[in-house]
């Protein structure tokens, strides 16, 4: 199948048979510069907001093309086939979300040898095999937008709590480190941590963890619970007690798990990355470092158009920005979207 | 007669160490005994009442079935995907649908230990990995959340009739049925007579296979229609719904004094072991318990329990023995 040929009433057939079997790929284009987004797979509604945000920086930059592409299925094996594809295609960049991080090394590093940037985003492959990785966020930044957040909703001062998973749990304990260290600033002096507890990621706990702060602290204004299954049980119970305008539960989960919840009232804004913008900063880091802006060294700030400047860290790790906010004005959309 | 007295002395008991963790949580936070948190606790609790009741029959029949929580979730996501595609459907429609996933799981159950003679334990082991498998694939790894689900199912558990919730009423419910079924249906004293002394029971013309088959299809029947409650209460169906939870209802008949080597248990005594549970599971978060101690607390709780009930039997033995031979 050689896409360099005219097009012809064959070519354009086989061309229409690509498109359908989701080897989009392969078309055939007058843009200067191609960039390829392969996602994990194809059909879900996460990796196609991701698109969504890269088209948009594509239109922006001008005189690029961004191609989405997948396996149907979220395997490795999948991926590799893509990239190699890719290659042979002569991409000028790819981004891609990796199924796993050591797996696709070699067909990655194949890919750098032949002059292709490659960079990994939202979920990574490791540093050997692709230039940077461009993580959603980071810790401090997760840290810093929760309390932010809940500040803002109840107001700038009040008690507050977090409802967390496990009392071992990797990210979540970094998150409320971080919030920690957030509120030890002297703008949150009026915010007062009352507790934290662990709800162990099981509703029937995180429901009784939740009603124990309700009944402990009288005071009490707002809950956080970075983590799907806490912010809904803390929901339910703010709900249940009648405490709805009184008590308010913030955290990290997914528009189309949390919009019942912000719309009973017991959630005002809660974040999680935003896809879009994941997919929008990658095709903008993936174009400065074709064009020879960039050289996504460690420390260096790479600007992403309307997502400002990012920097890139140890490890060659990037964080884009902090979690996106989802409240009543937008939850419905991206409800849909993931 | 004088084991009959026992049983009465070790609910006593019970119930006072309950009263005692109560008024010692009631001494940190008063709210603890409010009106408020004692309609909690009941509600809390009725889940955990009915499904340990069934495990109660089970256990006196010298069974065990571990699936029970993975049928939680099982027939829970069943109920939370018929909602989200006929939001229309009546509740009690709901409940039924429900109730009949999880008899059809229990039979599975029933017929691999009735019929096909696997040991319960390793027969609910497979089916209880089984179902939570299914779990993942009915809803292809999805959440069902709250919108998803009607506002009908949701308010269900959480009616107020006469000042209880439902939920709670379906815990006293569940405590009358089993009240009457033990001591005034002949089915219902078979099962001790078959856990007591297989060999005596079958000459007495007790069809073992009937009754297990039945155990099981009751154990099952009863968490399908959890299943449905669990996932109403807390608003959400995943996979890992009620994820450990068949531990607890063991625990809750082993601390009300069920033997596991069966024929012995009441339901005084699941319910009471059911209760101290939820009120340690209640209490903790309120007394601001480090959650390291947490479950090893919940542990220690557990083996107390046992060891109280094993020195009881033991000393029952021996009285008969003693009486048996008064020389010694």
């Amino acid at each position: 199948m050689n896409t360099r040929t005219p097009h012809s009433t064959h070519t354009r057939i086989a061309l229409a048979l690509c498109a359908a079997l989701g080897l989009g790929a392969l078309t055939p284009t007058e843009a200067a510069e191609r960039i390829a987004l392969v996602v994990k797979n194809l059909g879900n509604g996460y990796f196609e907001a991701a698109n969504k945000g890269g088209q948009e920086a594509a239109r922006e930059i001008g005189g690029v093309e961004l191609v989405m592409t997948g396996p149907t299925q979220p395997t490795a094996e999948g991926q590799i086939e893509i990239i190699n594809s890719l290659i042979a295609q002569k991409f000028d960049a790819i981004i891609v979300m990796a199924n796993d991080p050591d797996a696709l090394v070699p067909v990655t590093k194949k890919a750098m040898q032949r002059g292709i940037k490659v960079i990994s985003a939202d979920s990574a492959i490791a540093p050997e095999g692709r230039i940077l990785h461009l993580s959603p966020s980071n810790a401090q930044l997760v840290g810093e937008k929760l309390i932010a957040m809940i500040g803002k909703t109840i107001g700038g001062s009040g008690e507050i709590a977090v409802l967390s998973a496990t009392a071992q749990a990797t990210n979540q304990n970094a998150w409320i480190e971080w919030m920690k260290r957030t509120l030890a600033k002297p703008e949150y002096a009026t915010l007062k941590l009352d507790a934290v507890v662990y709800g162990d990621d099981q509703s029937d706990k995180s429901y009784r963890e939740a009603n124990g702060l309700l009944a402990t602290y009288p005071n009490l204004k707002g809950i956080i619970a970075p983590t799907t299954v806490g912010i809904t049980a803390a929901s339910r119970a703010v709900v249940d007690k009648g405490l709805v305008g009184k008590v308010f539960v913030s955290g990290l989960g997914l528009p189309s798990e949390m919009a019942g919840h912000v719309k009973s009232g017991a959630v005002d804004a809660f974040a999680l990355w935003n896809p879009i913008d994941v997919g929008y900063s990658a095709t903008w880091i993936a174009h400065r470092l074709v064009k020879g802006e960039a050289s996504g060294k460690p420390g260096e700030e790479i600007d992403a158009g309307r997502m400002g400047r990012i920097k890139v860290g140890d490890k060659g790790d990037a964080a884009m920005a902090e979690p996106f906010t989802f409240d009543k004005t937008n939850v419905d959309e991206f409800a849909r979207i993931f | 007669m004088s084991l009959n007295r026992f049983l009465k002395q070790r609910e006593t008991l019970l119930a006072l160490i309950l009263v005692a963790i109560s008024a010692g949580v009631a001494w940190r936070a008063p709210t603890f005994i409010g009106l408020a948190n004692l309609h909690e606790i009941a509600t809390d609790s009725a889940i955990l009442i009915v499904m340990a009741l069934a495990q109660s029959l089970v256990i006196m029949t010298r069974g065990i079935d571990l699936s029970v929580a993975a049928n939680v979730a099982l027939s829970g996501m069943a109920a939370a995907q018929l909602s989200m595609h006929a939001p229309w459907l009546p509740i009690p429609l709901v409940l039924l649908f429900a109730t009949l996933v999880g008899l059809a799981l229990g039979l599975v159950n029933g017929v691999l230990v009735a019929w096909v003679r696997i040991p319960s334990i390793v027969a609910t082991l497979g089916t209880m990995s089984l179902f939570r498998g299914l779990t993942f694939l009915a809803a292809d790894g999805k959440w069902v959340a709250q919108h998803e689900m009607s506002a009908a199912f949701l308010a269900f558990p959480r009616l107020d009739v006469l000042g209880l919730s439902l939920l709670a009423w379906i815990g006293v419910l569940g405590i009358v049925v089993a009240v009457v079924f033990t001591r005034h249906v002949a089915l219902g004293r078979e099962l001790r007579a078959l856990g007591g002394n297989p060999s005596a029971a079958k000459y007495v013309g007790i069809r073992e296979t009937t009754l297990q088959l039945f155990v099981f299809a009751v154990a099952g029947a009863v968490a399908g229609l959890c299943g449905y409650l669990w996932v109403a209460r807390y608003a959400i169906a995943y996979d890992g719904v009620a994820l450990g939870f068949e531990l607890q209802v063991i625990a809750a008949c082993v601390i009300g004094g069920v033997s596991i080597a069966g024929g012995v248990g009441s339901v005084t005594g699941t319910v009471l072991g059911a209760l101290f549970l939820v009120l340690i599971y209640n209490a903790l978060p309120v007394v601001g318990i480090s959650p390291f101690w947490q479950t090893a607390i919940v542990g220690a709780a557990i083996l107390s329990a046992v060891i109280l009930n094993a020195r009881g039997d033991r000393t029952d033995g021996l009285r008969l023995i003693l009486r048996r031979h008064p020389a010694h």
